[in-house]
């Protein structure tokens, strides 16, 4: 996920909607159904503002507008709120806001959204500022009570004091009095080196649940009645039904109902299994006039013939053409394939929807874009917005899969819905086969790479053209699809990358760290051949490039530090190192790789550096660090979804779409390098280094680059 | 399909992604489906060439995937006509029966059970009341037929064996009868176990002679 | 009819005997614990015990259980329950969460068999279980530190 485009202006929001007080909260959920844990604080909880309830239980509940599928925003929005209220720990909750797109805005993206790695990074101050917010509203209300002047009241883990009367409360006995204050319309906020809560490892508030099976996802949710329906899709994209016959499906028990939706074949059942099973027998004639029928190596040949043609210009510094001519140079070439990837979060896509008493209806799932979502669904329920509420729920992962323009998703779930009609509540989902075969992947690229060195060792020239699908459904210039090679943080003084749009009936998505997924590899893994073909070594000859002060070198040099970059390794270890930015954070990581048993490459141990600002929980920061690079190891060791002669598609569940295995995770260690600069996102910029920081590795292993992904084939794996 | 060639080293495992999951090689599928009755070979007067030429029919069973597949020459068993590694990961253990927490009974059962409404190219788990992985001096995996016929008669390699017992092994065992009824979306091994156990018997009953190593 | 006990409670079921495991412990009888996360045995979120052993609920009949004793995540109790939850929150194992029921449910199961086990003998438990989040780092130190309280 990315904020590339995704409009207006940050000041806007700031001085219009970036701290809404005293706004009616008023989450209508249904009783009887359930929703999202943890639940907030028991009993009457008081609005301080928009984004802050304190119960007279004296807990204090965040409400977070950003959806916590793992990366930690509960903990992280609650820790914000928390500092500045000087609140304790524990007493601290926090639940999902309603949908809002104003209120709950991104203030990166002017709407409600969580991606592109931004929600500590834009919540910051707006989270600080609720918090302050709250504490200067609980204190005037106590000193009101108490009649002592608010300026001699302190507080402290949640206590309000007042030294001269001996008067001390929580902050519950207050809530009600502190809810009817006027806010202050500019609450001073902590000078940084006052930080009590921000900075520490804090336990995450979302943990307990999800160790005692507590912890509700959309799939969990169960009211009465509940219809269970799966869709019937095509094998290939872009095929609709032609015809069907259901005369099996409807005869299996616990199957209610079959209706064609736009998407295919809507199966209802009493229960999951029936409609698995009544899906199953289905027998769907597809119509593939319009479907992509082209081989996945078809695509790939047709991706190449591109490199002959004029491109977009992303960038163009010096003269490319002129120093590929001088004397004396050595030139490398490389031509590197990137596969389509699935997302694959463990909870595939799901929703469920109610109908209330008033006709209104309540949709419960776990989506990034949340607004949307209510849009689509009105429209295709005929309601008005108001009718529709969304209800964030915990999400099993996401990794972008659940951030879309237009909710395609939504659309299809919201279609299954109205045409059963009726008031009885119904539950969507995907299988994993729906998901692994739904599209929305990390596009395919195809990059050629052409680079110069001359007699002194220096890089003079480097080019680079990159063919695959726009994102942002672009006819120019993708920023998302150079990413990260148009940005070469490297000292190079002639410089050209183009690209090239490809348009297919596959549908495209960002895909954990975007377009860095592939920049990131094929920048490091080139950069590294050129510098390693004049024997220069990879740290010091990339440090050779950066400024000495730029965060890119303080990752690079602390994580070769880390590792003790430069020791003598035992026989069949060799070690690649790799430096990304995304998402304004700098990652740099050391892997230590063999050729297992198997053939296939061995990591032993990771050593990973990240700058990224100011650390709001160093432990949730380190635990993002050893996830992207379990998923973005996963990825370039093993995934790929292929369409076969045909254009079928080749992969279905976890048996040939596979995922790293424990017994396939390297050691981590990660640090972080001290900073004061503003926060910025810890959620993906752990995946793009770890596939060229590996395949640096691999080359000096083999002697062989690694010009195509993944490394290994499901067939040999 | 050159889109999924990989790096040098390995290309020799792994040219592919895809073919093979469902499709057997050309080459098992032809006469995949039948065997050849003992009688049939009755026209071969040398005694020792027909008992090569019935262990080499009997041949079609013991190199099957169904049945090399859980022979393995590793720790690990493999899987499908493709003879890929299991996916997930599971190994030997003791007794063949899998790892501490990850034995063959934790997807296993004592029968095939169908998968519904899930991977066209998972139709069913297959299941036995033995399954397990014969011991590793039973590897068949990269052997040629001649070398697994002299393992079955090597007492220290056939889990100590008589070729009584060796026949009565092949002609009735449970789990070896598994082969013939894999499951649905498995292609079972050819003929059936009778017709297999009476090649074995007239093998045995003809010297037990081995095809050249 | 199929009656078998869970979490110590007796259970009966008559509809289809075909249905797994799972989907009798989520649709009919409300556990929600026990996840759905491929349905073919390769992810392992649907980590049960059947009769005292991990057993994936996903590829499991419940015609098949007749008479048997299933555990979920709701219902494991004893010690080396207690030691894994306590270590997991200890090290805020979880990110998304929806695959650790399964997870927990291995690692007890491993801990009931062997008390003290070694990074292999965890890695050989614990590959049937997938997560998406990567989070297996913590996980292997989870079990180690659950294996040392338990010592304790």
């Amino acid at each position: 996920m990315t904020i590339h485009d995704i409009t207006t202006s940050r000041r806007a929001f700031l001085a219009g909607t970036g701290l809404v007080i005293g706004v009616a909260i008023a989450p209508k959920f249904l009783s009887a159904a359930r929703t999202g844990v943890p639940a907030g604080g028991a009993g009457d909880l008081k609005p301080m503002n928009a984004f802050v309830k304190i119960g007279t239980d004296d807990t204090v509940t965040v409400l977070s507008k950003h959806i916590e599928f793992g990366q930690g925003p509960f903990t992280g929005l609650a820790t914000l709120v928390a500092e500045e209220l000087d609140a304790d720990w524990s007493q601290m909750r926090a639940v999902h806001s309603p949908t809002d797109n104003k209120i709950y805005a991104n203030l990166a993206f002017g709407l409600q959204g969580t991606g592109g790695s931004s929600s500590i990074a834009n919540a910051y101050e707006q989270m600080r500022k609720a918090g302050a917010t709250a504490r200067a509203m609980l204190v005037a209300a106590a000193a009101e009570e108490w009649k002592v002047p608010a300026a001699e009241i302190t507080v402290e883990k949640g206590r309000m004091k007042h030294a001269g009367s001996g008067k001390e409360s929580g902050f519950g006995a207050f809530a009600d009095m502190a809810s009817r204050q006027t806010p202050p319309a500019d609450p001073k906020l902590k000078d940084p080196k006052d930080f009590v809560l921000i900075g520490t490892d804090l336990p995450k508030l979302d943990t307990r649940e999800k160790t005692n099976g507590a912890a509700i996802f959309t799939l969990d949710i169960m009211p009465d009645g509940l219809l269970t329906a799966v869709v019937a899709h095509p094998k290939h994209f872009g095929a609709v039904v032609k015809s069907f016959d259901d005369t099996d499906a409807r005869k299996v028990m616990g199957v209610v109902d079959i209706r064609q939706i736009p998407q295919g074949i809507a199966v209802y059942g009493e229960n999951t299994f029936a409609a698995l099973k009544g899906r199953d027998e289905l027998r769907i004639d597809w119509d593939l006039s319009k479907a992509e029928t082209r081989s996945s190596a078809e695509l790939a040949a047709e991706y190449i013939r591109h490199f002959d043609k004029p491109g977009l210009e992303a960038t163009n510094t010096g003269d490319v053409a002129q120093a590929f001519q001088q004397p004396g140079l050595q030139t490398v070439e490389a031509q590197i394939v990137f596969p389509f990837l699935a997302h694959a979060p463990m909870e595939p896509l799901d929703a469920v929807f109610i109908k209330a008493a008033d006709g209104s209806v309540d949709i419960y799932n776990g989506a990034q874009f949340p607004g949307f979502d209510q849009q689509v669904a009105a429209k295709i329920l005929s309601l008005d917005e108001t009718k529709v509420r969304v209800n964030t729920q915990l999400a099993g992962g996401s990794f972008g899969r659940k951030a879309q323009f237009g909710s395609p998703y939504m659309q299809e779930a919201a279609s299954v819905y109205a045409a059963i009609g009726g008031d009885r509540p119904l539950k969507h989902m995907w299988t994993r086969e729906d998901d692994i075969q739904g599209g929305f992947y990390r596009p395919m690229y195809a990059h050629k790479m052409r680079g110069a060195v001359d007699a002194k060792g220096r890089i003079t020239a480097w080019e680079q053209i990159i063919v695959g699908q726009s994102i942002m459904a672009k006819a120019d210039l993708d920023s998302t699809s150079v990413e990260g090679a148009s940005n070469l943080p490297y000292r190079i003084p002639n410089l050209k990358v183009t690209s090239h749009n490809v348009t297919l009936p596959i549908p495209p998505l960002w895909w954990r760290s975007v377009g860095h997924t592939h920049t990131g590899f094929a920048v490091e893994t080139f950069v590294d051949e050129l510098l390693t073909r004049v024997g220069r070594d990879p740290v010091e000859g990339r440090l050779a490039l950066l400024d000495a002060a730029s965060r890119h070198a303080g990752v690079l040099r602390k994580a070769a530090e880390m590792a003790d970059w430069g020791v003598t390794l035992p026989e069949g270890r060799a070690r690649g190192v790799a430096v990304v930015e995304s998402f304004g954070s700098f990652v740099a990581q050391v892997a230590d790789v063999s050729v297992g048993a198997d053939g296939a490459p061995r990591v032993h141990k990771v050593w990973c550096a990240v700058d990224c600002g100011v650390a709001v929980n160093p432990n949730i920061i380190k635990a993002q660090m050893e996830g992207g690079i379990g998923y973005g190891l996963g990825a370039v060791l093993f995934d790929a979804v292929t369409l076969d002669k045909g254009g079928r598609i080749m992969q279905s569940n976890f048996h040939d779409y596979r995922s790293i295995r424990i017994n396939e995770m390297p050691d981590v260690s990660v640090e972080i390098i001290k900073s004061t600069e503003k926060p910025t996102g810890v959620g993906e910029p752990g995946v793009p280094p770890i596939g060229p920081a590996v395949a640096n590795a691999w080359r000096k292993l083999t002697d062989a680059p690694v010009r195509q992904l993944p490394i290994v084939s499901i067939m040999s794996s | 399909m050159k889109i999924t060639l990989l790096f040098s080293g390995i290309a020799v495992n792994c040219l592919v992604v895809g073919v093979g999951i469902m499709l057997a090689p050309a080459s098992k599928a032809q006469n995949a489906g039948s065997l050849r009755p003992v009688e049939s070979f009755q026209s071969i007067s040398d005694k020792r060439a027909r008992s090569v030429a019935l262990f080499e029919e009997a041949g079609k069973v013991i190199q099957h995937p169904r049945c090399v597949n859980c022979h393995p020459a590793t720790e690990r068993p493999l899987q499908g006509m493709s003879m890929r590694p299991h996916q997930p990961p599971v190994f030997r253990g003791d007794a063949g029966m899998g790892l501490v927490g990850m034995q063959c009974n934790t997807c296993h059962s004592e029968q095939n059970t169908p998968v519904v409404g899930q991977a066209d190219t998972l139709k069913s788990i297959p299941g036995n009341p033995a399954w397990h992985l014969a011991p590793i001096e039973m590897a068949w995996e990269g052997k040629t037929l001649g070398q697994i016929c002299e393992q079955l008669k090597d007492q220290k390699r056939n889990g100590e064996k008589t070729m009584a017992e060796m026949v009565e092994h092949m002609a009735h065992d449970e789990l070896v009868g598994w082969g013939w009824q894999p499951g649905d979306g498995r292609e079972p091994v050819p003929g059936t176990q009778e017709e297999f156990g009476k090649l074995i018997q007239a093998w045995a009953d003809t010297g037990a002679a081995c095809p050249s190593p | 009819m199929v009656t078998f006990t869970l979490n110590g409670k007796t259970r009966t079921f008559d509809g289809d005997p075909e249905t797994p495991l799972l989907w009798v412990i989520r649709d009919f009888e409300k556990l929600t614990g026990t996840k759905y996360g491929c349905g073919v045995a390769q992810c392992g979120a649907c980590t049960v015990h059947l009769d005292g052993m991990p057993r994936r609920s996903c590829i499991t009949p419940i015609a098949m259980i007749d008479g048997s004793d299933v555990i979920t995540i709701e219902g494991i109790a004893g010690k080396e329950a207690e030691a894994v939850q306590t270590a997991w929150a200890g090290l805020d194992v979880p990110q998304c969460g929806y695959c650790q029921s399964g997870q927990i449910m291995s690692a007890v199961a491993l801990l009931q068999m062997v008390p003290k086990p070694t990074d292999d003998e965890i890695d050989g438990a614990m590959t049937g279980n997938l997560c998406r989040c990567a989070t297996y780092h913590r996980i292997r130190a989870a079990i180690h530190n659950a294996a040392n309280a338990m010592e304790g």
